[in-house]
This record gives C-alpha cells, structure tokens and sequence, in this order.
C-alpha cells in the first residue's frame, strides 16, 4: 500500500531573474512503514519537494496523495496525517522547551491538560526531560535536533518528513538520530521520509533510495540494488553509484563527511 | 476553532511581550520625548480649534505610536521564518487566518497599552480632556494598530530579508505621519497641504481623536474617521488574510 504517491509533482518559482524550475516532475510511490531517503546534491529540488508534500508550497504541476488525502483538494487532512521537520528547525529560542512542546499540542488541538501531558511523554521518549525548562536556545545541537523531532511527533503522524536532519551533528548525535528514525519505525510503524546528501546516511538509515537531480527523479531502489545497476557491482562504494548516475558529487567536496 | 486558535497565538506573542518588558516601555520612548520636549512649545500657540495645545497634540501623538509601532511590526515574522517557526506552525492544522489575528490582537493590545502610558504622562503634563473622549482615542489607536500591523505582516510574509522591508516601511511611514498631521492641524497649512493631506487615511483619525478629545462625539470628523478606520481595518486584515492563507513562496 503507498502511502504517499506523486505524479508529476512540479514547481516552478517566479523570480526577479526568470522562472527557476525547482522541481520539474517528481514520480514517486512510498509504502507504508517504510524509510525513504530522498537524496540528491544540493539545489536538486528536495526541499521544495518536501514543502509541497507539507502543504506549505502549492504545487505549480502535478499531484499527491498523502496518507490517502488529495494535496490540493484535503490540505487540512494531508496536515493531519505528516509531521514535518524543516532543515532550520522551528522553536523560538526564547521560548522554553516545555512551553514549546506544550503550544505544538495545542495547536494540534489538544485539551491543555493533554497537551501538557503529551509534552512530558514526549520528552521521556527523545530524552528530553531534564531540559523542558531550558530555553530552546540553550541546547545542544542533537538536543535541538531531538526536540525539533519530539514537535513533529505531538500528534503521532503516520508520515514524518525529516529535512536534512543530521546536517551540523556531530558524529555521536548522528548515530543517535539514526536510531531514534529506526525505533520511530520499527515501534510505531511511522513512515519517514528523510532527505540528506549524506551517503553513508541513506546506505545505513534507507531501506529505500529515490535519487534527484535538477528536479527529476534519476534513479530509484534499494541501495544495493542501485550500487548492482549503477555502481557495477553490489560491493561499489554509494558514492561511485552516486557519481554514475547524476554525473558529480552529492555535495561540494568541503561541504562535511560524504561517505565513509 | 478560529477563536480557539487565535486565543492560542495571542497567548504565546502576548507572552513574548511580556519576556521583554524593557522593549514594552521602550516603545513609548519617541512619543514621550516630543510630549516633554515639543509638548511645551505649543502651549501658547494659536493652533486654531478648541482646547488645549494637549488637545491637539496628544491624539496626534497617540496615532504616531501606533503608525511607528504597527508598521514595524512585521520585522517579527521574518525573524522567525529565519527561525522556522513560521512553516513549523503552518504544517500544523492551526486556522490560517488565526496565525495573523493572534499576531495583530497581540499588536493592539500592546499600542494600547503604551498609548495608557502616554496619556498618563500626558495628563502629568497639564492634558484635561473628557474620558469618554480618551477613551475613543485608544480606540483608534486600536483600529489603527491592527490595520497597520495586519500589513506589515503580509508585507514581511512576501519579502525575504529585513533589509528588503525596513526601507519600504520607512518610505512609507515617515511620509505619513508628515502629511497627515499629527504634530500641528494641517488647517494651520497652505491650502494645498490640506488638500493633499485629505488623501492620507490617517487624516481623518487624528481629526476624528482631535474632536473626541474636546468632547465633541457627533460631528463629521467623527463620522468620516470611524469609517476610513473601519474600512482600513477591513481592507487590511482582508489583505493579511490572502497572504496567510497562500503564503509560501
Ligand atoms: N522560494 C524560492 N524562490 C526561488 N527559487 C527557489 C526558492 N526555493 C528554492 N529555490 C530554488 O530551487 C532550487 C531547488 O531548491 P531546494 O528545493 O531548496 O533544493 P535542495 O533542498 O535539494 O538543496 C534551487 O535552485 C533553489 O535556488
Ligand atoms: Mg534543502
């Protein structure tokens, strides 16, 4: 069962400069209970992808269904199903963290007793307890990156998009993270769909790879099946596969760890 | 669930208000130094009208606040689209139209808050002026508020940085305030000014705050300045609105 399926998924950005197509046709199906890493070098359209499968950018081309509901015609439900972690994250830091788990409840339209019950279950499950009278500005990269998590998950969403999640964590924090999408995964069911352009991260944390380039899909599978086809053999490195089929690096080369 | 909603993010912005106490007062700061230092200079002028200099000056220096204050106010929300915090709320089920009313009732409350403060200072001063009247001035400055702050966030919701929105709000305001007479009666004008002040929305506030301040309630600058208030508000929260419900480019 797909949870999530675009056809021809498309935007197109109005500039001072001209029109930039971000995303020029994204055909892509998700099962249910699946990771997807949706990888591809920076200014590939990634983002902009995730923002419309949000409801936060209006498609210029194409449809989606998420979770059952039409993008265009059940945004409302579409809200309802995903939760959503933008690559800057989204707290105040002036706020704490308990005030801003509790809000994300409420705008999730919890009575306050539950919301603020919510809040500390939240916390127990991304080990966050200790800190929900810190200010959000006040945490750790991982922390933040955690609380960023336990936000998108107030309402238990069936899907989560995750923006580049491990971007600027250390290597600690990054393993954490992975086994946090995991257990999300494994215990809930909760699909993910994450984009990085990490490749050690989509080889560990995938079951599947959807790879984008320019704003099309270039290729898609798992990852050995796509290092088998593309790289020359089940042993090739992720990153020789990933040069074999967009033709450059997923990142410029000081850009962070690429591969291990 | 709007009401819902909308008591939700006032709840968090009036809040973030109150986190900056000092910002509150702050806020005050530029109308209160013309109260003492220009306040004086009028008091034995003829500026035409009846009452006071203070009765002329305070209604004008009442809706300088909140032409300064509201206009600004959209600084906020390109802050916190840096932040994230804006497309965080979004993908939430929140009422679209309450991500801008919580924001701008917030706004209010706060201009009417400082403009308390300033007819306070104002009446330490020498103002005397009839509380029914006071208190039509604050709901001007009310109105006022949240027309200009309903545009300042739609504004902030389509640019990107803060250096493309503090120039426009600076063209835009400064003109404004000069041109619709909050310092001095435009009536003390030539004749073209005044002509060209009456294309100013903020003209008939300060003319209708003007009246009210000496008592006078059932007159046409009353009449003309409770609708351009009104049908400001309107037009400008209908303006926010449409952004905040398609924003997101
Ligand atoms: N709001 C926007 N206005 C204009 N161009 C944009 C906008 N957002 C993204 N783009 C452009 O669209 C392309 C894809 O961007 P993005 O989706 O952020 O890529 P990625 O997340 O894969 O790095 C880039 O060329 C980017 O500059
Ligand atoms: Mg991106």
């Amino acid at each position: 069962m797909a949870i999530i399926s675009t056809a021809g998924l498309a935007r197109t950005f109005r500039t001072r400069h001209g029109p930039v197509q971000a995303v020029r046709g994204i055909d892509l199906t998700v099962r249910e209970g699946e990771i997807l890493g949706f990888l591809g070098p920076n200014g590939a359209g990634k983002t902009t992808t995730l923002r419309m499968l949000t409801t936060l950018l209006p498609p210029t081309g194409g449809a989606a269904t998420v979770a059952g509901c039409d993008l265009a015609k059940d945004p409302a439900g579409v809200r309802r199903a995903c939760g959503y972690v933008a690559q800057s994250g989204g707290v105040d830091p002036q706020i704490t963290v308990r005030e801003e788990l509790v809000t994300q409840g409420r705008l999730y339209r919890l009575p306050k007793a539950v919301a603020a019950e919510r809040a500390g279950e939240l916390a127990r499950e991304l080990d966050l307890t200790g800190l929900l009278d810190r200010r959000c500005g006040a945490l750790s990269g991982g922390q933040r990156r955690r609380l960023d998590i336990a936000m998108a998950l107030t309402h238990r969403p069936k899907v989560l998009f995750l923006d580049e999640p491990t971007t600027g964590l250390d290597p600690g924090s990054r393993a954490g993270l992975w086994e946090l999408v995991r257990g999300l995964r494994d215990r809930y069911g909760t699909t993910v769909f994450l984009t990085t352009h990490y490749l050690d991260e989509a080889d560990a944390l995938a079951d599947r790879l959807v790879i984008v380039d320019r704003g099309v899909v270039a290729a898609e599978g798992t990852p050995a099946a796509l290092k088998l086809a593309y790289g020359g053999s089940a042993d090739a490195t992720l990153q020789d596969t990933f040069l074999a089929i967009t033709g450059r690096g997923p990142a410029p080369a000081d850009a962070a760890p690429v591969a291990v | 669930m709007l009401l819902h909603d909308t008591a939700l993010v006032y709840g968090r912005y009036l809040r973030q208000s109150l986190r900056s106490r000092f910002a509150l007062l702050f806020g005050v700061l530029m109308p209160l130094l013309y109260l003492l230092f220009f306040g004086p200079l009028l008091t034995g002028l003829p500026l035409g009208g009846r009452g006071s200099s203070w009765q002329v000056l305070v209604p004008g220096l009442l809706l300088q606040l909140g032409l300064f204050g509201a206009s600004f106010a959209g600084f906020m929300i390109i802050l916190e689209k840096g932040q994230g915090v804006v497309e965080r709320m979004r993908v939430t089920p929140v009422s679209r139209l309450a991500l801008l009313l919580g924001r701008v009732l917030r706004e209010a409350t706060v201009f009417v808050f400082q403009a308390v403060l300033l007819v306070l200072a104002a009446v330490a001063m020498g103002l005397r002026a009839p509380l029914p009247g006071v208190l039509i001035g604050f709901g001007f400055v009310a109105l006022l508020t949240v027309s200009l702050a309903s545009l300042s966030y739609a504004l902030a919701m389509k640019v990107a940085t803060p250096q493309g929105f503090g120039p426009v709000v600076n063209a835009l305001t400064l003109p404004a305030m000069l041109l619709s007479g909050l310092m001095l009666p435009m009536t003390l004008g030539p004749r073209w000014l005044d002509v060209l002040s009456h294309l100013m929305p903020l003209r008939y506030l300060v003319d209708a705050v003007r009246d009210a301040y000496v008592g006078r309630y059932a007159t046409a600058h009353m009449l003309y300045g409770s609708l351009v208030a009104v049908g400001l508000t309107v037009l400008s929260v209908t303006v926010g609105t449409r952004v905040f419900r398609t924003a997101g480019a």
